[in-house]
Parts: structure tokens; C-alpha cells; sequence
């Protein structure tokens, strides 16, 4: 298995990663911004599979013509899986305060990850098979007070995700939206108050390769999370606003 | 802030917390000047683990593997690595961590800091004794690399030092040999604790495992179940992991005066009905209780303690007969009362607890008085020259931890005074 990890220092990546190297031997490219950080995670790797092949890539994640010149590069063998999974969360009145933070928020978590999905994309349709897994959320299900920055450029990932899987239908390509619940990750334990029990991510990995197997269209992480955002998505106006949520 | 408890769930008070996930920033993150202490899954009992309002370093980010050696069976990780989880990685490989706690859901570090033991202490010592060098991040920006060989001063201070040395970052390992996942066991019912130190003696060098189930109700008419086991090679089937859970807190401890007899009834009934030989996986053999995710919330909203202290061989079997008749006699006590002998050998660490003797475990459920029957057990194990397990300690007095553990002012000039817990406040006095 060939597959591209973009964002690869992120905790659900990381483990995705270790599940699909315990599995497999896999042919492994980590893209990252932090390549110290990303060879740390290519050592663990080598230690879980040392029949399989780690390649690190630093990356920068904004600048379109270096995302495209690096699907290009990686794409000139093929691919089975690219997984998207960078992001940061900051905290919401932050950017309510700062626009600059606001506008880096958006262009890391919704600009960055289209574009990265769109290089991609070009590559899988002229191979005509390829799987692009996209990590949104559940906060991209609706907007809320408590994350809506955040929650925008997931809602933007998710929507680009549907337009590709319509672009895609009946190929050999497919587009599978992860959307986990709050996990122990060290991006999300920072905004954590109460002591509520967050999924794990080793949880949450083992979900998104289920459902990334299966190539299903959408996969919340844990699977309960669906029908909380069922209910979430589907509350009166009236009823959501009143909602400390 | 964030609300953190430990084990036994007697408190829950804000923390700051400070997660740890790159090994190259954990100096930086020491050096913000507020002290604290680290901080791995949680499982110790009490509240070594705990800094009540001030600073929590979380170690659990910190788990990759960093170099593993088949050949020689040394591995290199982080700190914040699950204990189960190199055990899933080197098992197939033919190797095995010498030394597992009741539990593998603890982090390496937590397995130096509280140097653990396993239910084949009389074998392979504690966890400290397998561990080839660590790295230890101070407050102050020093690192200090040592191992029994290297520095073994600050080795000595840092095995069983409650974190309190600084933060250990990595370490080295020296895995042994196993032949797979599968134990011979054998699970033999006795009475009177003569015959518990029979079955002892008789196991230990010839079986590698060997631990004893106490009905801690039974008083003068001692029973319990001696088990023992070996490991064993070939295929013996497969064992999938069971994933039960308590689901949530009950307003009530479900273990209580009222259920301890018929649940140690229970518990007697349902395993005598296992006497004999049999295969077993090692993991519900050496880690009954994490077959159910959360079972420490069968203790209700109010936590529980537990109380585990260490007797000196030569003290007999005095001691432990006059705390079981302390026990019976209270109306309090655990489902799963352990009673295990330490083979003769003594740890590393200036603090370590294992040392030569026979050590008993038992958990009470916290409510108003247990604390008088703590400190009737704290005198029996003071005038055998016994001491208390600060893994599993939340109350123990500073002049029973200063009794039992008379190199302490050896360890104290190691501390780190960035290094501080709810523990080193109650015991050391800062």
C-alpha cells in the first residue's frame, strides 16, 4: 500500500499511520511543515514495521504552486490512500479578536486542505483509482458560538469533499469525510475544562480505517457521533439558540 | 484548568494542564518557571500523580518508539509509551517486558518513577532493574543521562523517585526473552496462611508467576486462591480482548459493608469452580482488572483507597494475621484482597517500595472512619519494620513514610525543586 499522510505530526494521522503499518507493510510519505518532528514520527514507524518504507517531505501548506509541484512529485508512482489531516484549533475568542488569526485559521484548517485535495484529485482521475480521505469534524455539521471559526472551515472541507465525491461517482475514485468527535489529542486537550471523557485516538483511528476501507462517503469518529449530529443538525433555530452548546 | 483525579478517584481538582508531545519542546515547557509534577495515565492510587491548582505535565503524547534491537532485545522509547503497547509490538517477536504491574495500561515512565513490580518479583526484581539508562529533563534546563552504570547515583534517586528527580524523557529497556503469550496455569484453593507461605516457598523458583487471592471477610478461618503459572510456548488457541466497561458512577460505592461478604463469596464460588491446571493468555492472567474499562468507578461518587504495605520475612506471619483480624474485625475490605511474597532481593531505588517479604493489597471504599482502621494497620506494619506503597497512597502519615523508607534524606538532595505533587507536599514537605 502507497500511501500520502498530509499533516502527518498530527495525533490522528500519527496513529492512522501506526494502524496501517501494524496491518501491512506499507510505502509510507509523510508530509509535514515540521520535518524533525515528522522524522520522530518516521522512527516510531520503523520501529512498528521495519519492512516498511518511511519517507519524510516538508512541505509548505499554503503556497499553491509548492502543494501542486508536490502531488506532481509523489504522484509519479501510484498512489492507493492520501490522507489530509492537518489543522489547528484555536480558541474561538481569539479570533473574534484578531483577524489576522482569524484569516490563518481559515486559510490552515479550509483554503490549505482544498487545495491539497484538489492537486490530488487531478492525479487519482487520470489514474482512475485512488482513495482521498479528508479529516473535517463534527464541529463542520453546524455552526456554534463555541467554535465557529474552526467549525466554518470544516463545513467548507466537507462541502468540497461532496463536490469531488459527485465529480467522482461510479469511478475508481473514491472520497471518504471523516468527521471525529472531540478527541484526546494534544490539539484539543488544550481547550478541554470538565473532566469528560474524550474518545481516544487510537479510537478514533481505528474508525477512520474501518470506514476509509469501506470507502464510505462520510464516517463520523466514534460512530455515536452521527446521530448526536443527526439530532444537532436537524434542532429548531428557536431550540439550538437557547443552547449553551 | 482542567479537573484531573487519579486511581482511586478521591478528588478532582483543577490542574493546569500541559500536554507533552514532542520530545524536543519538553525543556522548554519545564522552564516556565511554575512547578509541577508529570503526569502519565493516571493510575497511581493516590495523589503522587496529583498537584492540586498548579502545573501537570501529561506525558502520554510522548509515546513513540525510538529504536528497537532484535538481536539484543534493547528498545529506546519515549516515556509516555504504554506498557501494553510494547508488549503487543515485541510479543510477535519473540520478547517481553521482565516486569508487568497488575495493570499494562501505565505509561514507562510511571513504571520507573513508582519502579513496579509484577507477580514474578521473586524472578526479575522490579521494573528499575531493567532499565539499561533514562533521560531526565530538570527544571532548570540540565539533562542528565543515567543508568546503573552511569551516574548511578541519579539512577538510584530516579528509580521509585515519585518523578520528583525531574521528568524522565526516554529510557532504555532491556527486553527478555519469552516464548509467546501463553502461561501454564494452576490455581490451587487454600486455608490458613500457613499454607499460603507453603505454597510460596514451594513455587518460587520453580514457577515464574505466583500471587494469592484473600477472602479478606474470612478472618480467623483464612481462605484464599494461590495462583501460580509458567510460560508456556506453542499455539494455544487465540484470546480476543474483552471490552467491557463501567458505564458510569454510581451514586453509591456497590462495594460496601452490606456486598463485601456475598461479592467474596461470589468471587470464591466462581473461581474454586478453576482449580487445577489450564492454559491461559498472560493477560487476563497478569491483568484481571483490565478486562473492565473503568472498574474504578464501582467505588462511587467518593473513590476509594488503597492500602498496600510490604512486611519483612522475618517478622513471620504475625503481621499479616493480625491485619486480616484488624480487617474482619472493622466490617471494612476489598473484593480483591492480594497477598504475595517478594523474593529476596533488594530494588535500586532509594525509595523503591518492593523489597524482601510479603506484601498485601486491599482496597476500601472511602467513607467516614476507614481511617481508623488505616492507622491500626499502619501500626502493625510499623512494628514489623514494614512500609506502605506511595503508588497506591493517599494517606499514609509522614512519619510512617520517613520510618519506612530510611534513605530518604539520601533522595532529597536529588530532588528537583521544580518538581513538586500533592504526594511530595503531605510527605516531604515541599
Amino acid at each position: 500500500m502507497r500511501i500520502v499522510v498530509i499533516g502527518a505530526t498530527s495525533a490522528i494521522a500519527e496513529h492512522c499511520c501506526r494502524l496501517w503499518v501494524t496491518r501491512e507493510t506499507c510505502d509510507l510519505v509523510l508530509v509535514a511543515r515540521d520535518a524533525a518532528k515528522a522524522g520522530r514520527v518516521a522512527e516510531d514507524l520503523r520501529v512498528r514495521s521495519p519492512a516498511s518504507t518511511i519517507t519524510v517531505v516538508e512541505a509548505d501548506f499554503l503556497d499553491p504552486a509548492a502543494i501542486g509541484r508536490l502531488a506532481a512529485e509523489t504522484a509519479t508512482r501510484p498512489i492507493d490512500i492520501v490522507l489530509i489531516a492537518h489543522g489547528m484549533l484555536p480558541e474561538q475568542s481569539l479570533c473574534e479578536n484578531d483577524l489576522v488569526l482569524c484569516r490563518d485559521t481559515l486559510e490552515v484548517n479550509a483554503v490549505s486542505p482544498a487545495l491539497f485535495a484538489e492537486a490530488f484529485a487531478g492525479h487519482f482521475a487520470k489514474a482512475g483509482r485512488g482513495t482521498l480521505a479528508i479529516i473535517g469534524s463534527v464541529a463542520g455539521d453546524r455552526g456554534r458560538k463555541a467554535n465557529y471559526t474552526y467549525g466554518a472551515c470544516k463545513g467548507l472541507v466537507a462541502r468540497y469533499a461532496e463536490g469531488l465525491e459527485h465529480r467522482f461517482a461510479g469511478t475508481g475514485v473514491s472520497v471518504v469525510l471523516i468527521k471525529p468527535g472531540p478527541t484526546d489529542t494534544p490539539m484539543a486537550a488544550a481547550h478541554r475544562a470538565s473532566g469528560r471523557r474524550l474518545a481516544s485516538v487510537e479510537e478514533v483511528a481505528r474508525a477512520m480505517l474501518r470506514g476509509i476501507d469501506a470507502k464510505r462517503p462520510v464516517v463520523y469518529a466514534p460512530a455515536q457521533w452521527a446521530l448526536i449530529m443527526f439530532v444537532v443538525r436537524h434542532l429548531p433555530r428557536f431550540v439550538f439558540n437557547r443552547l449553551n452548546l | 484548568m482542567r479537573r484531573v483525579s487519579s486511581w482511586g478517584r478521591l478528588s478532582a481538582f483543577a490542574h493546569e494542564v500541559i500536554e507533552l508531545g514532542d520530545r524536543s519542546k519538553v525543556a522548554g515547557e519545564l522552564a516556565r518557571g511554575r512547578p509541577g509534577i508529570a503526569h502519565g495515565l493516571g493510575r497511581s492510587y493516590g495523589d503522587a500523580c496529583l498537584n492540586p491548582d498548579g502545573v501537570l505535565w501529561r506525558t502520554a503524547g510522548l509515546d513513540r518508539f525510538i529504536r528497537f534491537d532484535e538481536s539484543s532485545g534493547r528498545l529506546v522509547c519515549e516515556a509516555g509509551v504504554v506498557l501494553r503497547d510494547i508488549q503487543h509490538l515485541v510479543l510477535p517477536r519473540g520478547w517481553g517486558l521482565p516486569v508487568l504491574p497488575g495493570t499494562q495500561f501505565v505509561t514507562v515512565g510511571g513504571a520507573i518513577a513508582n519502579d513496579v513490580h509484577g507477580k514474578n518479583h521473586h524472578e526479575t526484581g522490579t521494573f528499575g532493574d531493567h532499565v539499561r539508562s533514562l533521560r531526565l529533563l530538570r527544571t532548570d534546563g540540565q539533562e542528565i543521562v543515567c543508568g546503573p552504570d552511569l551516574r548511578p547515583d541519579w539512577f538510584a534517586a530516579t528509580v521509585g523517585g515519585l518523578g520528583l528527580t525531574g521528568l524522565i524523557v526516554e529510557a532504555e529497556l532491556q527486553l527478555r526473552q519469552v516464548p509467546g503469550p501463553w502461561l501454564d496455569a494452576e490455581t490451587i484453593a487454600y486455608s490458613g496462611l500457613d499454607e499460603f507461605f507453603r505454597l510460596s516457598e514451594e513455587s518460587h523458583p520453580a514457577w515464574e508467576h505466583a500471587v494469592s487471592w484473600i477472602d479478606c471477610t474470612s478472618s480467623d478461618a483464612v481462605r484464599g486462591l494461590f495462583m501460580r503459572a509458567q510460560p508456556v510456548a506453542g499455539e494455544h488457541g487465540t484470546w480476543r480482548e474483552r471490552r467491557r466497561a463501567i458505564p458510569l458512577v454510581p451514586p453509591v460505592s456497590l462495594v460496601n459493608r452490606l456486598t463485601l461478604k456475598p461479592l467474596n463469596r461470589l468471587y470464591w464460588t466462581m473461581n474454586k469452580r478453576q482449580l487445577g491446571r489450564r492454559i491461559a493468555h498472560y493477560e487476563p492472567f497478569l491483568f484481571p482488572l483490565d478486562g473492565v474499562r473503568d472498574w474504578n468507578r464501582l467505588y462511587g461518587p467518593a473513590g476509594f483507597y488503597q492500602y498496600q504495605c510490604v512486611v519483612p520475612r522475618d517478622a513471620g506471619s504475625a503481621p499479616i494475621r493480625e491485619m486480616l483480624g484488624a480487617i474482619a474485625r472493622s466490617g471494612d475490605g476489598s473484593v480483591l484482597a492480594v497477598l504475595k511474597t517478594f523474593g529476596d532481593r533488594w530494588p535500586t531505588g532509594l525509595l523503591s517500595f518492593a523489597r524482601p517479604g510479603v506484601t498485601l493489597a486491599l482496597d476500601f471504599q472511602n467513607r467516614a472512619g476507614v481511617e481508623i482502621l488505616f492507622e491500626r494497620l499502619d501500626a502493625i506494619v510499623a512494628a514489623a519494620g514494614g512500609r506502605l506503597y506511595p503508588a497506591k497512597d493517599a494517606r499514609m502519615p509522614r512519619s510512617m513514610f520517613e520510618a519506612g523508607y530510611p534513605r530518604l534524606g539520601e533522595f532529597l538532595d536529588y530532588r528537583d525543586p521544580g518538581m513538586s505533587s500533592a504526594m511530595s507536599r503531605r510527605l516531604m514537605g515541599s
